[in-house]
């Protein structure tokens, strides 16, 4: 060793440095084991990451269908540079001549129409002018009008609203914030942006909604689940496996017939309420459509992820410490408090996180038994996306969405230290 | 984008390869996809009209497809991959309209490409103002109204109003989830004609108005998303009266054999029918279009009639509307065109709906929350 160490580097078998030859060892191997989990990577990359990223982009992308609208009103972007709608003024003939050259050649294209939809988001009333102007516009011969702005005026007094055309100006950049705008409630008005009325603000409600119930839910799911997954923990397997199977056979079961049948076990003339007009009360309970109808049914169908993490943690705590703690003087209560509750958190940081996130995204239950007050801002979302074709405000909404439980995780990490969730 | 794209060229290429091998005849495609809603009406459709088609075209293949609800969006998302999949799409007609603005459903020529009446009259004249769009073929009518129970009432509700009045008719009711048809209805109970009622809801006041009648009946209400809900709800008995589409009445009352009545009053017409998507490939588009004209015949919508309680789209049809194929019981007067259930009604107003259904939309949230 110390002869060649005097004598330079180390050689390999080969006559080559021993550091060279072991790094690139090494490389091969990370080499290899890339290729081993390539497949894998490159699924992940292709049918998550990208489709969620082009989504995400969509929230920004000013489009109408697949084109961006400066590339379909390429002259309107120019005429309207220097136009200012605060002055209450129309823009000049060059913007209504603009106009009637890029609706012309978006007619052509079949783009009219996806253009009126896209200001429409904006203002209502546009998508019918739009599509009301498509043939007239095109039938004008360009080179014979003198007056453009009453020639369009006179084809659709829509032409001359200013809103109209502050809105166009507003929306003809290629990115836009539009979208956001409307999921924060803002608007944008001649004067500014603007929140909207306070009983007009439909998606802070929606969102803090789905973010108190989801709360809701997850203790639910705690106080229901804590008590069933200590006794799993405690009994000897035999028994505690025939009780897991009870746990476990709901969970393999669909989540709508789950749903349906607290349809049928919560609906006015429905079991319980048939129970409980049989002993006797003369007044049906709403428990559901409503918001109780939600919290029952979505602790049900999650319990399970909260009673497995604390589950495998509480299996992990020694028996002998309870009846330590009991020896040495402890009654029950600060036995539980203070020596067994607290190696239970692990279990419940983990089930509490993996309920919670899981309630913040639930679609189906809200939407079959939440009726007017107890639907969820992804149900919101699902609406815009297949109803009303707007996928940049969906796309927005569900980014916002994803930023909040990221900001949630986030805190949660510096409150409890996310090494501390356990799942078994 | 990109990679979707390059995925679904793929899924066209195997697809393409695959169409090949089927058996073709003369120019025709040997193969046709048929989109419709599924359930009691893709059954109508495919008894009177793709297996007698089938019978005349000997190895035809025909594959069915559930997915109208999504047609638009599907539609979008196949052009933009330059592969379609379907040959012919049942649709709304709002929908139609949609498609064919954006071009992506082929015109239709009536007077060449679909079949004129045994009479001799035009294929144009024969449906009239239902071609509200040049790239749509109407199908049948249908309308949104009314069911409610018959021994849970004290007596049958004759108006629309009646909604209304939860003294004299108790219960629940359930409407849909959506503007669409609850506005109108608020406004004509509110004393507004009807032909007011869209300059009315054009108006922050209108609309005002419009949800205050409604907010007399938001406790009592159990809201729709699904047509199927309300003939359950009826027959479970949580709500006395409900909106629904009426062929699912119909079936609901002539089949299940449930307790349950028409009201008729200012039923919401409403279209359907089909659309050819735009740029087929020569072969598949001529079998679309063969199947188009026979499927929209006048015998064969009045075929479809036997099925279903939706009424004809062609006028020469009605007169050859007959008895249920298993029921046997007469079904003109169980139409929404029939002349005693048609007294008062309005068609669904594609166009200003298209324009102020965000909003309209968005302001009905948020009458829900509060």
């Amino acid at each position: 060793m110390a002869e060649t160490s005097t004598n330079g580097p180390m050689l390999a078998a080969d006559g080559t440095p021993l550091k060279q030859s072991l790094a690139k060892a090494l490389k091969r191997q990370k080499r290899m084991a890339l290729l081993l989990i390539a497949p894998l990577l490159i699924f992940v990359l292709v049918s998550f990451i990208m489709p969620i990223g082009s989504m995400l982009m969509r929230s920004v992308q000013n489009t109408a269908g697949t084109d961006y609208v400066p590339d379909i009103l390429p002259n309107v972007v120019v005429a309207l540079e220097d136009w200012d709608p605060a002055t209450g003024e129309l823009p000049s003939e060059a913007a209504f001549k603009a106009m009637a050259i890029d609706f012309a050649a978006a007619f052509e294209n079949k783009q009219h129409t996806q253009l009126g939809r896209r200001f429409n988001y904006e203002t209502p009333g546009m998508s019918s002018l739009f599509r009301k102007s498509g043939r007239p516009i095109s039938r004008l011969k360009i080179d014979q009008v003198t007056d453009f702005k009453s020639e369009l005026i006179g084809m659709d007094k829509d032409w001359g609203k200013i809103e109209y055309w502050a809105t166009i100006k507003a929306n003809s950049g290629y990115y836009t914030a539009s979208y956001y705008m409307a999921a924060f409630d803002a608007e944008r008005t001649l004067d500014g942006v603007q929140m909207k009325e306070p009983d007009q603000r439909i998606y802070q409600k929606l969102m803090i909604r789905t973010l108190w119930l989801s709360a809701l839910i997850t203790l639910c799911t705690l106080a229901v689940g804590y008590p069933v997954a200590w006794l799993l923990a405690d009994l000897p397997l035999r028994t505690s496996n025939l009780l897991m199977i009870l746990v476990l056979l709901p969970f393999w079961t669909s989540l709508l017939v789950r749903t349906s049948a607290w349809k049928i076990l919560l609906q006015e003339q429905g079991v319980i309420n048939d129970i409980w007009v049989a002993i006797g009360f003369t007044e049906r309970l709403s428990l559901i459509n409503n918001q109780l109808g939600v919290v029952i049914a979505m602790t049900h169908i999650l319990l399970p992820f909260m009673i497995l993490p604390l589950y495998s943690v509480m299996k992990t705590i020694p028996p002998s410490y309870l009846r330590a703690a009991k020896s040495l003087g402890a009654d029950n209560t600060t036995a539980f408090l203070r020596v067994y509750f607290p190696q239970t958190l692990p279990g419940i940081g983990a089930g509490a996180l993996l309920t919670f996130i899981l309630a913040v995204g639930y679609f189906i239950t809200p939407e079959l038994v939440g009726g007017a007050d107890g639907t969820f801002i992804s149900n919101r979302i699902y609406f815009q996306f297949s109803s009303m074709g707007n996928w940049g405000l969906a796309a927005a909404l569900g980014t916002i969405m994803l930023l909040i439980v990221l900001l949630l995780y986030y805190v949660y990490d510096k409150l409890v230290g996310i090494d501390n969730v356990k799942l078994g | 984008m990109k990679l979707t794209k390059m995925m679904m060229t793929t899924t066209a290429l195997t697809l393409a390869a695959g169409a090949a091998f089927a058996e073709s005849h003369g120019s025709m495609a040997g193969e046709m996809t048929v989109v419709s809603w599924g359930g009691a009406y893709q059954n109508s459709q495919v008894k009177a009209y793709i297996e007698p088609y089938q019978a005349m075209n000997d190895g035809l293949k025909v594959i069915t497809d559930e997915s109208s609800a999504e047609a638009v969006t599907k539609l979008r998302a196949m052009a933009e991959a330059g592969n379609i999949t379907w040959d012919v799409v049942d649709v709304v007609a709002a929908d139609a309209m949609r498609l064919c603005d954006e071009g992506l459903a082929m015109e239709i020529d009536p007077d060449t490409m679909l079949a004129d009446a045994p009479d001799g009259t035009k294929a144009a004249d024969d449906f009239g103002d239902l071609m509200v769009s040049s790239c749509f073929v109407p199908q049948i009518v249908y309308s949104t109204t009314f069911g409610y129970r018959t021994d849970l009432l004290p007596e049958a509700p004759t108006s629309v109003c009646d909604i209304f009045d939860t003294e004299k008719f108790p219960g629940k009711r359930s409407l849909e989830k959506r503007p669409i048809g609850n506005m109108e209805w608020a406004l004509i109970c509110d004393g507004v004609a009807i032909d007011d009622v869209y300059t009315t809801l054009e108006t922050p006041e209108g609309v005002a108005q419009a949800f205050a009648k409604l907010d007399t009946i938001k406790d009592n209400v159990v809201w729709w998303s699904a047509g199927a809900e309300t003939p359950q709800l009826l027959a479970d008995g949580e709500v006395t009266i409900g909106s629904t589409y009426n062929g699912r009445l119909f079936s609901a009352i002539a089949e299940q054999g449930q307790p349950i009545g028409m009201l008729w009053d200012w039923q919401m017409f409403d279209l359907d029918g089909w659309i050819i998507p735009a740029n087929l490939p020569a072969e598949r588009q001529a079998r679309a279009l063969d199947f188009l004209k026979f499927a929209t015949d006048t015998q064969r919508l009045a075929d479809q009639a036997k099925f279903i309680s939706y009424g004809p789209a062609r006028a020469s049809s009605a007169p050859l509307v007959g008895k249920h194929a298993e029921l046997g019981i007469e079904m003109a007067p169980h139409m929404p065109t029939d002349p005693n259930n048609a007294k008062n009604t309005f068609l669904f107003n594609y166009d200003w709906w298209a324009s102020y259904r965000d909003d309209l939309d968005a302001q009905f949230q948020a009458w829900l929350l509060k």
